[in-house]
């Protein structure tokens, strides 16, 4: 009977840490933005089953007040998790995986025939389209055009600096990095896992990675601007 | 003390430590480490809620003579049928054990709710989709994925079959719900299995996230020219990650430095054998049982996926 009413608030709370991180938008550091339905469903339905639970055991308060004491009960280890999300909310990850996991652009798309750039100057592009557009079509679509990439900042060897971002295709445990080497006019003062946003053009230069062996493409820098660390950290 | 008490003096210690906690958690590796906790967990829950109110319904609201009138009697025909039946169940490997469980206490053999087990988060649609997008201009890589996924789980099932002893499983005692009402059994198997199953997968989170963070990556660029490293490499690598099976794909796509055959073992290990699904078997069906088959299905998986490697490539 407690037991029971100690699940249901357990279930309660980890349902209720679903729904916040959901509703404040910090979903996102942990998993893919498209996951939002599933985990109102998913956290709705631990509350109401939760509540649903209390209620009946309130209702009928006369059953058996026995604990059967001692055994041990999976479900205090999810307090664990829970009061990860609420207290702790870590930050998405950043430079310490970036250097773990090395860049992962894959294999080249089967159609490489990259449409030009849209209009704009200088023009937006993720992080992963310009490197793809470099890698794997050999900047043919980038050439002379200034472009914007956002991304955090990280130091490769030989005192080179990256610009990166991560991808991930369902949570942060499948989180890999995907890397630009600087070069040009760099200011001063980029620290490492500090978010900035770079103009430049392509430079045909390439390093290979030292962990996952693909290439890493270049950018030729003209200007660098801090900025705060976007909401949606992963592309 | 009850347990009720206990839990809110938790509560109070953690709000009131929270300061310190966050100091304690702040170098880079910790933070790390309990990102990747976290979204495994939270990546999962959605799977573990659908899971568990299936299995929840199966225990109350399906008739205990179902699943043995819709499955051939023979259970060696059983085995392949509740395989293929697996295809039909939307949900990775957390979704999957629970509803195994409920299976079993619903009298359908366990060698056919094991085989199941094994392919309902490996060969459903969703999971077949992930794979096409994410291997493109090899579609070779879904028809493998699907044959050698299904293979290995109705041969795990048979050798269940044979082999398998009945002492090995336990059997979740759930209260008697007779006497309450259908919803009330409803909402109390659902809490049961919910906690249960969420509280297993936070081991194997745990687990994961640690190795995430402490293994360093370069190993297997350096097994990755060796035929039979390389193999041995990325099954090992699935059961570390326990990544979802719908996200596998793309991770199995970008080790492009791997043979084919070895990151179709890596898909087929994946769903079946990993660190979260091992916490949650010990769970569901106990550690007798889970000590035996998660190595076997290893080793099966292992042996038929590089089997139809060798086929196909």
């Amino acid at each position: 009977m407690v037991r029971q009413a100690t699940r249901s608030v357990i279930l309660l709370l980890v349902g209720g840490a679903i729904l916040k991180t959901t509703i404040s938008g910090t979903f996102v550091r942990y998993v893919k933005e498209g996951m939002w339905p599933l985990l109102y469903v998913a956290g709705g339905a631990m509350v109401l089953i939760a509540v649903l639970g209390l209620v009946g055991l309130f209702r009928k308060a006369d059953g058996h007040g026995h604990e059967h004491g001692g055994r041990f009960d999976a479900a205090w280890l999810l307090m664990v998790p829970m009061l990860a999300v609420l207290l702790l909310a870590p930050p998405a990850l950043g430079g310490f995986s970036v250097n773990r996991t090395g860049s992962a652009l894959g294999t080249a798309p089967a159609n490489t025939d990259y449409p030009p750039l849209a209009a704009g100057d200088p023009v937006r592009l993720s992080v992963l389209d310009y490197a793809s557009r470099s890698v794997f079509d050999g900047g043919r679509t980038l050439a002379d055009r200034n472009v914007k990439l956002s991304g955090f900042i990280v130091a490769g060897p030989d005192g080179r600096v990256y610009l990166a971002r991560m991808r991930i295709n369902c949570c942060a445990a499948d989180a890999r990095p995907v890397k630009i080497g600087l070069t040009g006019a760099l200011p001063g003062g980029l620290a490492p896992d500090s978010w900035f946003e770079v103009v430049g053009k392509y430079d045909p230069r390439t390093d290979l990675d030292e962990v996952s062996a693909e290439k890493i493409p270049y950018i030729a820098v003209a200007s660098a601007n801090p900025i705060a660390a976007p909401k949606k950290a992963y592309e | 003390m009850r347990s009720v008490e206990v839990l809110a003096v938790l509560l109070i210690v953690a709000v009131l430590a929270r300061g310190l906690l966050a100091d304690a958690m702040d170098s880079p590796v910790l933070q790390s480490w309990t990102t990747v906790f976290i979204s495994i967990v939270i990546q999962a829950m959605p799977f573990v809620a659908l899971g568990t109110l299936l299995s929840a319904a199966i225990a109350v609201f399906v008739p205990p003579g179902f699943f043995t009138k819709a499955l051939p009697k023979n259970p060696v025909l059983a085995v392949p049928a509740a395989g293929l039946a697996g295809g039909i169940l939307p949900g990775c490997e957390c979704a999957s054990v629970p509803v195994a469980g409920a299976l079993v206490r619903r009298g359908v053999t366990p060698g056919a709710a094991l085989a199941f087990l094994l392919s309902a988060p490996a060969i459903n649609p969703v999971v077949m989709i992930s794979t096409y997008v994410a291997f493109p201009g090899q579609p070779s890589m879904v028809a493998a994925r699907f044959g050698a996924s299904l293979a290995a789980a109705v041969v795990m099932g048979w050798l269940w079959l044979r082999l398998g002893r009945d002492d090995w499983l336990r059997q979740p005692a759930h209260h008697d719900h007779a006497g309450k009402g259908k919803l009330m059994a409803f909402v109390s198997a659902a809490r049961h299995d919910m906690t249960q199953a969420g509280g297993y997968l936070a081991i194997g989170a745990f687990a994961a996230a640690t190795l995430n963070v402490t293994v360093p990556p370069t190993w297997l660029r350096a097994v990755a020219e060796n035929p039979v490293l390389s193999v041995l490499a990325l099954a090992a690598l699935a059961v570390v990650l326990s990544i979802c099976s719908e996200a596998d794909a793309f991770v199995a796509a970008s080790l492009t430095q791997f043979s084919l055959t070895s990151r179709l073992v890596f898909l087929v290990v994946g769903p079946m054998v990993d660190l979260k699904l091992f916490a949650m078997q010990v769970g569901a069906f106990g550690r007798r049982f889970a000590l035996r088959f998660a190595p076997t299905t290893f080793a099966v998986a292992v042996l038929v996926s590089v089997g139809t490697g060798a086929l196909l490539w």
